[in-house]
């Protein structure tokens, strides 16, 4: 039997080749370019390279092909739009990034040990984090175009094993922030075994790892149910680890209060995109022909992850804490969107992640720059009064809040009514009216905290707002603006979205 | 003169606002009551092409705003969203003129809150005028939000909490309301495309079981509005704490929205249902009427007292609408009206009994009749017109809603009258102890109204004695609406019987 050599389609892979190479140079420059040049190289490196590659996207767009890499790879409309959605997050990201003074100067050295001061002294930074950053956009790019197990998983290691570094770059409480890279890595590795384990059993079942194979073993095959069960349930919880859903969420709320919050943002927006692309493309291509076996499954999920994350984020002191949960309840409200399977499921999805994101980023875009002397303060009643230091970010922040309580005019009401509205369509009644109550429940810690930023006093201990950096002050903006008018006038972003929203086998 | 551009205006001068300094007070000032007069032309004249026999919408526009989920931007307005539109652009003015001080010293600048008054009216007017129900939705929880500041941001005593307690519950059912509208959208996307046109989606056919949830799913959140027993609690805090001027726009105004909503939306798209849940309405409308005046009785805070003596006469606007006669339906749509003004004079009225005393309990005002006899009459004038005295505007309503009731629904009608009575007691209790009697300690150097007072309060007394004497021009705009309304919800008007034939 001869090795046949794989036909790639260069063109259709182009966006991912382009990140991919910019982070292999990346690496190099690191290592060989000057301590004085590096930095800036560092940064125009990756925002050339995403830019490049977001270029590629809109020069790909109506391309429909699931032959780009031998068949493990898609190319369709949600996959360009997904990929084009990170490239975006991820250029904000990058921005956030920049603001270079929230990571550790060596990552290496011991917190507290005397190699640490004397990196932070002379100001011999690494920049490894950019790198880092874009072999996991790359990943991110990779998974929801992923088409068999193989490739997929490939994509969910590429993907997490840089943010697991990411996560413990924090300069400042950095024991509290590698407990959090720690934490990460070892629940991911778990979830990434489940996952391979579930992989193993599909395989089991339909002699194949194209998901392709897979439906059409589901619809006409002999398979045994018993391995496609126990294959589905694995890779689920492979997939729900991912997204953050009940019960396996436990490590969002840590990683994202440890992590750098210019970290936290990236990865709480696209890490959120990514999980849920290649979660539609599963749930609504290869395993369609079972929506038996896991909607209903999934409905109670969707249901006690609402309903936890929105509980649970009440009794939160902590900002970073806080959004973690309220993003957790948004896990569950994109599960909903999965539900219902559906055309104005897909476009509903793609919808709510798109701004989602933005305004996931902004949010956390925002708390990045509420600080005192020794650095962040994200302690929530340290908040009090901050409309009268800073008014204008207390209103943006306030707008985002607003949009992740799905208050009309913004971008979350849209997102929320649309994906409500699919799931109803295809008669998930209860997951609706429950999503509507946990909505109330939301509500009420949304509004608290701009009740402690507008109407409480300003205490002796409250924080001030630093002049904040051009880059970051533009991710703010940008963020407002996208989730103010896709509050107000979605129907172009709704109408593309609708054109291109079909899944290709 | 278009609904859009009368919309919009308002909303202009708010964007005029936000270019001036904080410091320069008066001119604000100047600018935004000068909208507010505008927008009120506008409205007269466009109240004066209104065709009283025309059927249907009128104003008429629409234009496609989301066109992917089928939502367009789409304004109309017969009778009825008409007389509401005109107490929303008579109501802001007089307001502002009222509360001249009212925006000082609050938590945040003059500016803010004559930018929240301004974008409110755009949001009042709009959510009448609105015949696109995911417009309508917008509108009306996104009118929450500069309520919710007026209150927080320039109220007293416990502001902050009644701000919260008023948004929770609000926002708890406008998110009930949402799940209905998703379940109508996604019924009218299966039968004839998606669309939120309030008169297609009256057409639909829909099982029993669903209609009835979705019917609920509006009703409550309208009962939390307007507000019925008991889902009522968070009002009397509410107005309480908010600042006079923002009481009268929350009762006057907003309120109504709830009770439009059981109009336009309850009645009109659920008629075989609201059928159905009518006696259950009914019974907690007469509830509401004798629970909200047994209260306000009882009230020692003037702000309270107006609270539940609104309670009351909401339980009275209820009841005349699930009666389903024309009668009742008019005299419902024209207590809205009557209400508004009756409201806004008490509410004026106290807050200048209160800004001059500096306290709101009823007792500390004794014997202002001597000291401030314009005053005085004012509040006597406003109170009277509360409960209904014959030949002030609200006992033309009240009488037509009762009879329209009792024509349907003897006992209710009959339980109801009681609230009349008590009534009297609840408001003239409190003028006799206010206003006669001794004059209390502190009330005697107390300066009558000025000018300014005295320009605010002309127009609404002057408007409570005319519709008093002669509703005609009123209840004509009324009427063929009101008409149209037990039409679409399949009831005709139950003959009176007379006596012995049966």
């Amino acid at each position: 039997m001869g090795f046949t050599a794989p036909v790639l389609e260069y063109s259709a892979l182009a966006p991912m080749l382009v990140i991919f190479a910019a982070a292999v140079i990346g690496v190099i420059v690191e290592a060989f370019a000057s301590a004085k040049l590096r930095p800036s190289l560092q940064l125009a490196i990756p925002l050339g390279a995403v830019i490049l590659s977001f270029t590629q996207v809109i020069t790909l767009r109506g391309t429909s092909t699931t032959t780009a890499a031998m068949q493990s790879v898609v190319i369709d409309g949600p996959v360009l739009f997904l990929q084009g959605t990170i490239l975006i997050l991820a250029f904000l990201g990058l921005l956030l990034i920049a603001d270079f003074e929230q990571f550790a100067a060596q990552a290496s050295a011991i917190p507290g040990s005397p190699e640490e001061a004397v990196a932070t002294k002379t100001g011999k930074v690494q920049t490894e984090i950019y790198p880092l950053t874009l072999f996991a956009v790359g990943g991110m790019m990779l998974f929801p175009a992923a088409s068999d197990l193989i490739t997929l998983f490939v994509a969910l290691e590429v993907l997490s094993l840089p943010l697991y570094l990411m996560a413990g770059l924090s300069r400042r409480r950095r024991l509290l922030s590698q407990e959090a890279a720690l934490k990460y890595f070892l629940l991911g590795a778990y979830s990434s075994a489940f996952f391979l384990f579930g992989s193993a059993f599909l395989y089991g079942f339909a002699g194949k790892v194209s998901f392709q194979g897979i439906h059409n073993v589901i619809t006409s095959g002999p398979g045994n149910d018993v391995f496609l069960l126990i294959g589905l349930a694995a890779i689920s919880v492979g997939l729900l680890f991912k997204v953050g859903a009940f019960p396996f969420h436990a490590w969002t709320p840590d990683v994202y209060q440890g992590a750098p919050t210019a970290v936290t943002a990236f990865m709480a927006a696209a890490t959120k995109v990514a999980a849920f692309g290649a979660a539609l493309r599963i749930y609504y291509t290869a395993v369609s022909g079972a929506v038996w076996s896991w909607r209903p499954l999934l409905i109670v999920i969707a249901i006690i992850t609402m309903i936890a994350g929105s509980l649970i984020a009440i009794s939160q002191r902590d900002v970073k804490r806080m959004l973690a949960y309220s993003s957790i309840a948004h896990t569950g409200f994109l599960i909903t969107g999965i539900l219902a399977l559906n055309q104005s499921g897909i476009t509903a999805t793609l919808f709510y992640l798109a701004t989602y994101g933005l305004t996931t980023m902004g949010a956390f875009a925002l708390v990045s720059l509420v600080r005192d002397a020794p650095g962040e303060v994200t302690d929530l009643n340290r908040w009090v009064g901050l409309a009268r230091r800073s008014p204008q970010l207390a209103i943006i922040f306030s707008l985002f809040l607003l949009s992740f309580a799905g208050i009309p005019l913004t971008a979350g009401f849209i997102g929320k009514f649309s994906i409500f509205s699919a799931a109803y369509e295809n008669g998930a009644i209860s997951v609706v009216v429950v999503g509507v109550l946990a909505s109330v429940i939301a509500a009420f810690f949304y509004i608290r905290v701009i009740v402690m930023m507008f109407f409480a006093e300003p205490g002796s201990d409250s924080v001030s707002v630093i002049i904040p950096s051009r880059f970051t002050m533009s991710v703010i903006w940008v963020a407002a603006i996208v989730t103010l008018l896709m509050g107000v006038f979605p129907g172009p972003l709704l109408d593309l979205i609708g054109s291109i929203s079909t899944l290709v086998r | 003169m278009t609904l859009s551009i009368i919309a919009a205006l308002p909303l202009l001068g708010a964007l005029l606002l936000t270019s001036l300094k904080q410091g320069q007070i008066e001119s604000i000032k100047r600018i935004a009551l000068g909208s507010s007069l505008i927008t009120l032309a506008a409205t007269v004249l466009l109240a004066l092409n209104f065709e009283i026999d025309r059927p249907g919408f009128q104003f008429v526009e629409s234009y496609s705003w989301i066109p992917a989920l089928g939502i367009n931007f789409r304004l109309g307005i017969d009778g009825i969203s008409l007389t509401l539109i005109l107490l929303s652009t008579i109501l802001v003015p007089v307001v502002l003129v009222a509360g001249w001080y009212e925006s000082e010293g609050g938590r945040f600048s003059v500016k803010t809150f004559y930018v929240l008054v301004l974008v409110l009216e755009t949001m009042m007017i709009g959510v009448f005028a609105a015949t696109d129900l995911f417009l309508f939705y917008i509108l009306f929880e996104a009118m929450l939000v500069p309520v919710y500041f007026l209150i927080g941001g320039f109220g007293t005593g416990a502001r902050q909490a009644a701000a919260v307690k008023f948004l929770l519950y609000s926002l708890f059912g406008g998110l009930l309301m949402l799940a209905s509208i998703i379940g109508l959208y996604v019924i009218s996307s299966n039968q004839i495309g998606r669309t939120f046109d309030i008169g297609a989606l009256g057409m639909l056919q829909i099982d029993n079981l669903t209609e009835n949830f979705l019917f609920l799913g509006f009703f409550i959140a309208f009962a939390i509005k307007a507000p019925l027993w008991p889902l009522h609690t968070w009002l009397p805090d509410a107005a309480k704490s908010a600042t006079p001027g923002t009481s009268i726009l929350l009762l006057g105004v907003l309120d109504k929205v709830g009770t439009f909503g059981m109009i336009r939306y309850c009645v009109e798209l659920f008629p075989d249902v609201a059928k159905t849940f009518t006696p259950l309405i009914i019974t907690l409308s007469v509830i509401s009427i004798i629970y909200g005046a047994i209260l306000a009785i009882g009230q020692r805070d003037i702000k309270g007292l107006i609270a539940f003596t609104s309670i009351s006469h909401f339980g009275f606007i209820t009841m005349g609408i699930f009666a389903m006669t024309t009668q009742g339906n008019s005299g419902a749509t024209l207590y809205m009206l009557n209400h508004g003004f009756s409201t806004a004079a008490l509410f004026m009225t106290a807050g200048w009994m209160i800004s001059r005393r500096r306290s709101s309990t009823i007792a500390d005002f004794g014997g202002l009749q001597r000291v401030t006899p314009i005053l005085a009459w004012s509040f006597f004038i406003a109170g009277m017109s509360s409960l209904a005295l014959p030949g002030l505007s609200s006992f033309v309503s009240e009488f037509l809603v009762l009879v329209g009731t009792y024509t349907r629904y003897p006992v209710a009608a009959t339980i109801g009258t009681v609230g009349i009575i008590l009534a009297a007691l609840y408001i003239l209790i409190p003028v006799q102890r206010a206003l006669h009697g001794p004059v209390a300690d502190g009330n005697a150097g107390l300066p009558d109204l000025n000018r300014r007072e005295l320009i605010a309060i002309a127009p609404i007394i002057t408007l409570i004695i005319g519709l008093g004497f002669y509703p005609k021009p009123a209840l004509d705009v009324i009427n063929p609406a009101a008409k149209a309304t037990i039409i679409k919800a399949g009831m005709a008007d139950p003959l009176p019987a007379v006596g012995g034939e049966k």
